[in-house]
């Protein structure tokens, strides 16, 4: 049978990385595919490339049997590929109809009327519920989801891709979704769905696909597959690291978290009812897929989230009987009741470092208001500036170049030396190696564990299993916002930790 | 007829006049800014366009031997038009190819714009304080014939030139444009969210541009109505165009981006305006001119703070707005 898409040896690199290499895959018209793949491993990226956001570096892609090229999301429509992505392309003081015939440029008079007749028809055939004149900006997120689907219906996709559908959507709101996935399919329309949530998977798809790290695994019948030969497929054997992990000295408890609940500005609970223990002398992993509440859960403890009522975070100092709660304090207000938190942020430059500063003046962001002369005290800082750059051996020009002109790596150096230098009692990093080499990598993970023999608390969020599994002494697992367990590092297994970041333990396989 | 009648109908035809040069600079700014534009150079650029349009009929009325009315309407509207979108081009070469900051830019073109008009203004006033473009100005100020001799009525209603209710046409037309055109939906989009336009296939940059240098050309011809009409063709060195443009900056937001709002908006800022000078034979009443002078500015304050206070979505400024746009690249 002909495939309605093909792909086959797509490659494709962003400077050094490679997101996809060399990878192979192909959809049925009325059959739905799934890939599946953890963060990173560039399902969303293989994807993007049908659509005409990113070229292909080498390899093939056929629609209906023939080549294609697809240089434009204005090609991709033409071929009848249409993509619903993770963050809706719509405007939102417009109504549904409005946003449908953005863009198409047959006639100059908006046939408005017309539009409306259409999305109707497009609703009565496939089971949606869309009400043309209502504006985005008062519409939920699922109403926006399906807007999106009828707009690429409108525009004639005869091949549909949904980027982590479910992701924002209620576990009802999903069935809707999944119900009108499979009118699509009966209608003949060849879907493709990115996700990492193995039960959806599982209820929804005829095939998976998975890749991992860029790298393609394997495509198996779904009707042959089980949560766990999935989970295999997905993390990979594990891999041994060479890291050092001293076994902790005394850890004493430095941060207690309980029933921490954060909202998102929509209201949905992105954290939900966490509750562990943070000891000093050791490293606590977070792991989970990625948005699970990792950053919420940081910047609760930080400061910089509010938590619901019914929480708390208490902070006991080492050495001291004392302890202090956290909530209620600003961030300000956390570190001069002697509490030192260091963050580095998911985003390196946008939140860490001013990038057109240089390294001294990022150094003086973090103790501009020591000292009680009016003018800068700029010496200390510079010679702060000038020891890191020894020691962590950061590449650049001088300390006074503007850090957004420094590498990635470079500009991690400079973000995790400042925070260590501050001498913390709590380190908290988010994705400290994300998109680093492995020698940079390295150095990262030695700091964090000259902190940990100092008798830290260092909590490490990271995306790669195999570094949570070889760096941490503990491995606390996220999903969905809620806690999922905390396992030992030394004896987790990577298929262990992988299905409990995709499968919560209470409420597994259901829903 | 009464003083006091006198006076009203002084007034009006006072506010109506006053009231087509801004119109003219909010509309063209409108539409700029449509397009996620913020052109802060528009008091420069009506400046580009009162001296194209000033210069080319001047010259043309005095150097043609049998100079036409018609032509040289054309000549003058033309240049002005090509002036100021000059101006418009400027702003859009820097903001959407150099991506400048729009604000800077603006300001900097305003200053650009009003130096240009004066500096070779000097040549035409050569050595002169003010130049009058008689013809030109005769041409422009015709009002409508047979109709414009109704007293009273025809007074208020049908004493001006033809430019006047051009802008009353030029206002719906453009709502017209903004609403119901798939070109003026595209336009819209373009300011509110150009990365969703540029995945919906639209030009961003080619609708930006255009928007910006015809906008410019439409706040241009404000100020070639500001000499050849409301001056009475008179070419000086006087700052008052600048005055005009800021008020026509101030009216786009007192019209909540809505054309059709410009048409009575400009109207009651005219009539604030000069409510100074007809308060005394009016009313009775005496207020230090430059107190009344600010009541526009007020007003737009108070629109400002009432519509951020409702919060209604349709009432905001274009979401992009003042913002460069550049396709991510990873």
């Amino acid at each position: 049978m002909e495939y309605a898409i093909e792909l086959r040896g797509i490659t494709k690199t962003f400077g050094e990385v490679i997101a996809n290499n060399n990878i192979s895959l192909a959809v049925r018209r009325g059959e739905i595919l799934s890939l599946l793949g953890e963060n990173g491993s560039g399902k969303t990226t293989l994807m993007n490339m049908l659509s005409g956001i990113y070229y292909p570096d080498a390899g093939q892609i056929f629609v209906d049997g023939k080549e294609v090229t697809i240089r434009t999301p204005k090609d991709a429509y033409a071929l009848g590929i249409g993509m619903i992505h993770q963050h809706f392309k719509l405007v939102d003081v417009f109504t549904a109809a409005e946003n449908m015939t953005l863009g198409m440029e047959d006639g100059s008079s908006l046939k408005l009327k017309d539009v409306k007749q259409k999305i109707r028809e497009i609703c009565d055939k496939f089971g949606f519920h869309v009400d043309p004149d209502k504006k985005v900006y008062d519409m939920s997120v699922s109403e926006k989801q399906t807007l999106e689907i009828v707009k690429v219906l409108y525009r004639g996709a005869e091949i549909l891709i949904l980027d982590e559908p479910t992701a924002v959507l209620t576990p009802q709101e999903t069935e809707q979704l999944f119900a009108v996935i499979r009118n699509m399919k009966a209608h003949g329309k060849a879907v493709i769905i990115i996700t990492h949530k193995l039960h959806e998977v599982l209820s929804i798809s005829d095939r998976v696909s998975i890749l991992r790290k860029g790298e393609y695994i394997g495509t198996v019948d779904t009707a042959d597959a089980t949560e766990l030969s999935l989970t295999e497929m997905m993390v990979g054997q594990k891999v041994e690291l060479n890291i050092d992990r001293p076994t902790p000295k005394n850890p004493s408890p430095r941060i207690v978290v309980e029933h921490v609940t954060c909202l998102s500005p929509e209201g949905v609970k992105m954290v939900d009812d966490v509750s562990f223990t943070a000891y000093g002398g050791e490293i606590l992993g977070i792991a989970g897929i990625s948005g699970c509440g990792q950053k919420e859960l940081l910047e609760a403890i930080a400061g910089l989230q509010t938590v619901e009522a019914g929480g708390s975070i208490t902070y006991y100092a080492p050495g001291e009987t004392e302890k202090r709660e956290l909530i209620g304090c600003s961030p300000r207000e956390i570190s001069q009741l002697g509490v030192s938190l260091s963050f580095v942020p998911e985003d390196r430059l946008g939140m860490g470092l001013v990038g057109s500063m240089g390294m001294t003046d990022n150094m003086m962001l973090k103790n501009y208001m020591n000292g009680k002369s009016p003018f800068t005290e700029r010496k200390a800082p510079r010679i702060l500036a000038e020891k890191i750059r020894e020691e962590l051996e950061v590449v650049t020009p001088g300390i006074s170049t503007p850090v957004r002109r420094l590498s990635g790596g470079n500009v991690q150096k400079v973000l995790v030396g400042r925070e260590i230098a501050s001498s913390p009692t709590v380190l908290m990093t988010a994705y400290a190696v994300r998109g680093l080499d492995i020698n940079t990598s390295y150095t990262i993970y030695h700091l964090l564990n000259e902190q940990k023999a100092k008798g830290v608390a260092v909590i490490y969020v990271g995306e790669d299993l195999d570094v949570l599994l070889a760096l941490c002494d503990r491995i606390l697992v996220l999903c969905g916002g809620k806690l999922n367990g905390i396992v030992d590092g030394r004896e987790a297994t990577k298929e262990g930790v992988g299905l409990m970041m995709t499968n919560l333990a209470s409420e597994g396989g259901e829903a | 007829m009464s003083i006091v009648l006198q006076s009203l109908i002084a007034w009006i035809t006072r506010t109506v006049m006053f009231g087509t040069v801004i119109m003219y600079g909010s509309l063209g700014e409108t539409m700029t800014e449509k397009s996620g534009n913020l052109n802060l150079g528009v008091p420069g650029i009506m400046y580009l366009g009162a001296f194209g349009g000033f210069a080319s009929a001047y010259y043309y009325s005095t150097l043609a031997e049998n100079p036409s009315k018609i032509l040289c309407i054309l000549i003058a509207l033309l240049c002005a038009f090509l002036a100021s979108a000059f101006g418009g081009l400027i702003f859009s070469f820097l903001t959407i190819t150099l991506r400048a900051n729009q604000n800077v830019t603006g300001l900097a073109l305003t200053t650009f714009g009003m130096g240009i008009a004066n500096f070779f203004g000097v040549f035409v006033l050569d050595g002169s304080v003010s130049v009058k473009a008689e013809f030109a100005n005769q041409a422009f100020k015709t009002p409508i014939p047979g109709l414009c001799r109704i007293p009273i009525i025809g007074d208020v209603l049908f004493s001006y030139g033809f430019l006047v209710y051009l802008a009353v046409i030029l206002a719906v037309v453009l709502h017209f444009f903004l609403t119901k055109t798939k070109s003026g939906l595209n336009l819209r989009a373009v300011g509110e969210n150009p990365a969703t336009a540029d995945a919906a296939g639209v030009n961003v940059s080619k609708y930006k541009y255009l928007a910006t240098c015809i906008g410019a050309g439409i706040s241009g011809i404000g100020g070639l109505y500001y000499v050849l009409d409301y001056n009475n063709g008179i070419w000086a060195t006087t700052g008052n165009i600048e005055n005009l443009g800021w008020l026509a900056v101030a009216l786009v937001i007192f019209t909540t981006w809505k054309p059709l709002n410009a048409i009575w908006g400009s109207y009651i800022f005219g009539l604030l305006y000069w409510l100074y000078q007809y308060l005394p034979d009016i009313f009775g009443i005496y207020v230090p001119s430059d107190l009344m002078r600010m009541t526009p500015y007020v007003v737009t304050i108070i629109v400002l703070v009432v519509t951020s206070l409702r919060k209604q979505r349709e009432s905001q400024p274009p979401a992009a707005l003042g913002l460069s746009y550049f396709r991510e690249e990873r």
